[in-house]
């Protein structure tokens, strides 16, 4: 392996693997914030929905969480504008990782709201306070507490994810540097050099969510 | 007067299972009235029901004249919305056995979440409110405590300090010092009879049958979903007419 050469040649690519990477960046964050919000409503709606919002949101998840991601890309680009639904291949990966999030947020979600005592909603009905406010000030809060860790996992799901949009041709990191690879044929070096910065990227977020859970953890 | 709570044949079941069988019960302002009775007899579900924590199939109950949980329409009996329920829970107060503090928020935090939420009171008027009752309830030094750091009558305290703050006109009470350690019990005791002292309105549910008989103004006895006795603590105490009242007497430590 001649360092020297590879070196030279990354420098070469380096704003074709940045644009990569900031694609890989925004993918991960749209689908992990819109589908969070998404998961969210889920969750709450699992908990608390009539029968019949249960049992269509109890499909969705399950059928969402039993699908391999690589499926979920491929139907929301392929399917889709079967029926009529134009996406780009950049908003089609987004959207199934979107909703992927979704369906893991809103199963964890409804977890962590079945695991508060029923008493606390008491407490807070018994002050007055309506279901709305009971959800965003008593239950939401502790809620999110508990899902941090397995939030913060997920996040680091989709960043994973994310590599399987390069099978529709969005140019993330991983399509980026095999665009790389086929030009310098470094092929051990550039993929090697993509493992760690997806290493790099999940450890940030795992570290910024174990900060998070410090700050907000509660004082016993 | 109005009587602050009128409860007229009330019936509760839960299934099949009959838990309350026609209640009836008067408490005027300034009494403190003490619900005792062995388990199961229906205590903590008749305060449930006067908190519209649970619903119940007949019979009415008043808070200060108003009707709570439910309206006749054309005949009907029909349950109120959320948002009236919701103000009509707040004319009550309840402090819980196991205290039902909210684990995510100071003290202080807790007491204020009502006062700010349900009566929309700006954040200094809510801190002052809460401040004055932590104070009352001595709890004042440990208004930034989270409750996971504190004892539970300490818990207990800010408790009570969080359903009173929102200035009820009836406080329930359901066997508060039920879950703590026997040291802790009198401090809460104690700030239950201070309130009392005050002239504060209130239900309690209570196995410590010297506090009943020392703090209240009427003791009801309840029997298998009904009031079985009542009267002034010297004569419930003093001379039960029932045999289950005399039975239940013998059974309990005074
Ligand atoms: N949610 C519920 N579902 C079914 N049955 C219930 C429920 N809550 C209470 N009960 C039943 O109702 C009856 C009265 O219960 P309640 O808790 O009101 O009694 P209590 O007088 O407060 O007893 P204790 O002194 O043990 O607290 C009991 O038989 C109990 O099993
Ligand atoms: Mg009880």
């Amino acid at each position: 392996m001649d360092l020297s050469l590879f070196l030279d040649n990354l420098w070469n690519a380096r704003m074709s693997l940045l644009a990569g990477f900031g694609n890989t960046l925004l993918i991960s964050l749209v689908a992990v914030i819109l589908g969070s919000g998404l998961g969210v409503l889920v969750g709450l709606a699992l908990s608390y929905g009539n029968l019949a919002t249960r049992f269509v949101l109890r499909v969705y998840t399950d059928f969402l969480r039993g699908t391999p991601v690589f499926v979920l890309i491929l139907a929301c680009f392929y399917v889709l504008s079967v029926v009529g639904v134009d996406l780009s291949a950049f908003q089609a990966g987004v959207l199934a990782l979107t909703l992927f999030c979704s369906s893991h947020v809103g199963e964890i979600i409804r977890g962590a709201l079945a695991a508060i005592p029923k008493g606390q909603t008491e407490a807070a009905k018994s002050i007055g306070l309506t279901f709305g406010q009971t959800f965003a000030s008593v239950l939401l809060p502790q809620a999110l507490r508990q899902i941090l860790p397995t939030w913060v996992n997920t996040a680091t799901e989709i960043v994973k994810a994310s590599t399987l949009l390069s099978i529709i041709g969005v140019v993330e990191l991983l399509l980026a540097t095999q665009q790389v690879i086929s030009r310098t044929y470094l092929s051990l070096e550039f993929y090697f050099f993509a493992g760690f910065v997806y290493w790099l990227l999940n450890f940030l977020i795992e570290q910024a969510g174990r900060a998070v859970e410090r700050r907000v953890s509660i004082p016993q | 007067m109005t009587p602050v709570l009128k409860i007229t044949d009330l019936h509760k079941s839960f299934g099949d299972v009959k838990v309350l069988t026609g209640i009836d019960l008067t408490v005027q302002k300034g009494d403190v009235v003490s619900l005792i009775g062995s388990s199961g007899s229906g205590k903590t579900t008749l305060l449930r029901c006067v908190n519209l924590l649970e619903e119940f199939e007949r019979g009415t109950i008043e808070i200060a004249g108003e009707a709570i949980g439910y309206r006749e329409e054309g005949g009907r009996r029909r349950r109120l919305p959320e948002r009236q329920i919701a103000r009509q829970r707040a004319m009550t107060g309840m402090a819980f056995q196991q205290f039902n503090l909210f684990p995510h928020m100071t003290a202080l935090k807790n007491v204020m979440l009502g006062l700010v939420k349900t009566k929309k009171l700006g954040q200094d008027e809510a801190r002052a409110i809460a401040e004055k009752w932590l104070d009352r309830v001595g709890m004042i030094e440990r208004k930034d405590h989270f409750p996971g750091q504190l004892s539970g009558g300490q818990q207990q305290r800010v408790a009570i300090a969080r359903a009173i703050a929102m200035n009820p006109q009836l406080m329930l009470f359901d066997e508060v010092t039920s879950s703590l350690d026997p040291e802790l019990v009198q401090e809460v005791l104690a700030v239950v009879r201070d309130l009392a002292a005050d002239g504060m309105t209130m239900l309690i549910v209570t196995h410590e049958m010297r506090f009943a008989r020392d703090v209240s103004t009427k003791v009801v006895f309840m029997d298998q979903g009904r009031i079985a006795e009542e009267g002034p603590p010297e004569a419930v105490f003093g001379a039960p007419k029932s045999e289950r009242l005399a039975g239940f007497l013998a059974n309990s430590e005074i």
